[in-house]
């Protein structure tokens, strides 16, 4: 790896804390604040980032530097204490055979590309939940069980879980996984950015075991800006495009690539319209229901139509 | 034509007998009550050892057959409830009114077995009572308005079939056993709420209409989310407004459909001259949602797929022209809707043309990321799905030999003016 595209010093990830100046008390208010919005409805309408921290933080995914080495998905199956074997079984290269997806075992996962770099080696990619600006499942949830959190982590609140599976049926990635073989206590598993570790200050576990510095934590502001540079000072080894900063709304997972993200495509990294689908539902379904205008003008028709053909009959 | 020939309805017959009350069992009704009880048993299945071990879901595919059509289908062809209730108690057009109840008793039934369904389908269906809790609510979700709209409406659909069991019990309650004291109590409890519905019903009849409206529409909104993984063909923002026209265009058709049926099972005359009558509105309705469909289609630049889209373009096109097209021609006839049989075809092509979109929009047309998931629906989900169908027929059954929901089983037809023959023979 040549000298200038190993991160400088400014570049090294930062743990999540609450904004310059912002007390924990703050933080919490902020909190309570999003999550009383989000109870009337309100919040984040046009997934472009509003009510959320300015600090909110994020992962870049540098597909150049990847290797496909799998470490990350170990060290993610080991910070969230889900079953695996010994760092060598993550040597075996067969599970690149076959398209993968994050599963209730595994929360990060790393499929081949067929893109391939000048040398021919193949471009891989790292997938896992990729904590949408204005997330579908966020939205879709009808008993608040997920829910973007201010440090921009979306979160899942079995508690609160009925099962339904519509945030499965909305994320626009597919990458919540359903513990299907659980008889009474089913939940979704997905990745929480390893919330558990940053509230402690550390990082990610698949940021800090990555051999090969592909992923870098930092607010997301910070990390679009190392992006946006990287393009700027190697036009010859990235493509012009940071996936994530508007695919779906907004990601807080942030991937640069030397082939175009086409490629990518069947790796997990799909095209998306630059808006939340969430969005558009949020739109119809509180246009429609609008100060409850339109049920109370259908009910009023109705009762004046019963009323109006009641005296027709009678005379 | 020859499809129709061998309907079992179509074959000439001239009933009319006396009115005993039928019996409840035939050996087509054991039949169906063997399916329930398979179903039942799947159900048991599913409970005990959960989704994993009943079910083929999986991650890329959340939602089968439970969902495609004990809940989505079944909310849709339940909409002849609200519908006919509209003819006939907004619109007062009286004549309609031996129609309102077994609609109405279907409804009730169709709900029942919705939120039923529903159950079966939760992960953590002990917690389903987290949608009462107003800490849980999150408005942004539309299925969380879809919950609570037909939680609402399932109980409004039984407050409004009180009065059929009022009609039959007030002043013969006679309850087995020791129960026996409490008969005047239950007289008595029937009377007032027999009177106090009497007064307020037209409140809960424009509460039904409007609930039905609200959920019939957002259950259709309830898959933009799905964004691009619902294909273009049914991916559209007036996807709420598609769901709503086509609960409006099958309800009369689900009432037709069933009319025949129940009639036929009971060996009845039939309501044949007043169900051409109600044919006469299902090429309006239909042809309502036939045209937004297809400004739709072309307003948005889907249509443009059309030759290329394989599978998605005989999905379309089989949906369009069996379901939506013919119907129509058959229904628009004087001649044709005037007879039985062809009027059970069409009503049957609309049935199976409304399920077909649901069915389309809840998971033939959706694909997720995964291109090599697919989904067959397991042994378990296919029981319970044909056992709540089942069950449905059973308590139809039940209760339409009991209360007076039919109005020829109820009073006999011979005292009443005479009604063609069933003459699907003719065809």
């Amino acid at each position: 790896m040549n000298d200038s595209t190993t991160p400088s010093r400014n570049d090294q990830p930062v743990p999540f804390v609450p904004g310059p100046g912002m007390s924990r008390r703050a933080f919490m208010g902020a909190a309570a604040t999003l999550a009383a919005l989000t109870v009337n409805g309100k919040a984040i309408a046009s997934g472009h980032g509003e009510g959320l921290s300015p600090d909110r933080m994020a992962v870049l995914v540098d597909l150049t530097r990847c290797v496909g080495c799998r470490r990350c998905e170990w060290a993610c199956a080991d910070a969230n204490e889900n079953p695996h074997g010994a760092l060598e079984h993550y040597d075996d290269q067969s599970v690149f055979r076959s398209r993968r997806a994050p599963s209730d075992r595994e929360f990060c996962v790393v499929n081949r590309s067929s893109a391939c770099r000048d040398d021919g080696q193949p471009y891989f990619v790292k997938v896992q939940c990729m904590h949408c600006e204005k997330p579908p499942c966020v939205s879709a949830c009808l008993v608040g069980a997920m829910q973007k959190d201010p440090s921009g982590v979306v979160t899942y609140d079995a508690s609160r879980c009925i099962g339904c599976r519509y945030c499965m049926v909305a994320c626009p990635f597919d990458r919540l996984a359903y513990e299907f073989d659980r008889r009474l206590l089913p939940r979704v598993r997905k990745c929480e950015m390893c919330r558990h570790r940053t509230q402690h200050g550390r990082l990610p576990a698949c940021v800090e075991t990555c051999p090969v510095e592909a992923l870098q934590y930092g607010r997301r502001g910070d990390i679009i800006r190392i992006a946006r540079e990287r393009i700027a000072a190697h036009p010859d080894r990235y493509v012009d495009h940071v996936y994530g900063e508007t695919e779906g709304g907004g990601t807080s997972w942030i991937y640069l690539s030397g082939r175009p993200f086409e490629e990518m495509s069947a790796a997990g990294l799909p095209a998306l319209a630059p808006v939340s689908p969430a969005v558009r539902t949020e739109t119809i379904q509180h246009g429609i229901f609008k100060w409850g205008a339109a049920p109370m003008a259908l009910a009023a028709l109705l009762a004046s139509l019963n009323k109006l053909t009641k005296k027709g009959e009678a005379s | 034509m020859s499809l129709v020939a061998t309907l079992p309805i179509a074959a000439p017959h001239t009933h009319a007998h006396a009115h005993a009350r039928p019996r409840y069992f035939t050996p087509g009704v054991w039949i169906v009550t063997a399916v329930a009880a398979a179903g039942g048993a799947a159900w048991l299945w599913r409970m005990v050892l959960g989704l994993g071990a009943s079910t083929h879901l999986t991650d890329s595919r959340p939602w089968g057959i439970w969902i495609g059509i004990d809940v989505a289908t079944g909310v849709a062809l339940a909409a002849g409830g609200f519908t006919t209730a509209f003819l006939a108690h907004i619109l007062h057009r009286e004549k309609y009114h031996p129609l309102v109840r077994p609609a109405l008793l279907t409804a009730m039934l169709g709900y029942t077995f919705v939120a039923l369904g529903v159950m079966t389908d939760l992960g953590r269906f002990w917690a389903m009572w987290h949608v009462m809790l107003p800490t849980m609510w999150q408005p942004n979700s539309v299925l969380f308005e879809v919950a609570i709209c037909v939680m609402t409406y399932l109980t409004v659909l039984y407050i409004e079939f009180i009065p059929a069991a009022c009609e039959r019990f007030i002043g013969r309650v006679s309850l087995p056993w020791k129960f026996a004291r409490l008969n005047g109590l239950v007289d008595l409890a029937l009377r007032i709420a027999d009177r106090t519905l009497g007064r307020v019903m037209t409140v809960f009849i424009i509460a039904g209409i409007l609930l039905s409206c609200m959920h019939q529409s957002s259950l259709g909104t309830l898959m933009v989310i799905a964004g691009d993984k619902l294909h273009p063909f049914w991916q559209t923002p007036i996807l709420p407004l598609l769901f709503l026209l086509s609960a409006f265009a099958v309800g009369y058709p689900m009432v037709i459909f069933e009319s025949i049926i129940a009639h036929r099972s009971f060996r009845l005359p039939g309501e044949r001259p007043l169900l051409s009558q109600l044919a006469r509105f299902i090429p309006f309705t239909l042809g309502l949602y036939a045209l937004v469909k297809i400004a739709d289609l072309v307003a948005r630049g889907a249509i443009a797929g059309l030759p290329t889209g394989g599978f998605y373009s005989v999905l379309l096109a089989a949906e369009m022209v069996a379901g939506v097209m013919i119907p129509i021609c058959i229904f628009a006839s004087p001649g044709l809707r005037s007879r039985t049989g062809w009027l059970f075809t069409a009503a049957a092509l609309v049935v199976c043309g409304v399920a077909f979109n649901r069915l389309i929009v809840f998971l033939f047309a959706y694909s997720p990321r995964d291109p090599a998931a697919t989904y067959f629906p397991s042994l378990s989900e296919f029981a319970v799905t044909a056992g709540f169908i089942a069950m449905t027929v059973l308590l139809y059954r039940l209760i339409a030999i009991n209360l007076p929901v039919i109005e020829q089983l109820e009073h006999g037809h011979a005292d009443r003016p005479v009604l063609a023959p069933a003459s699907g023979g003719a065809v």
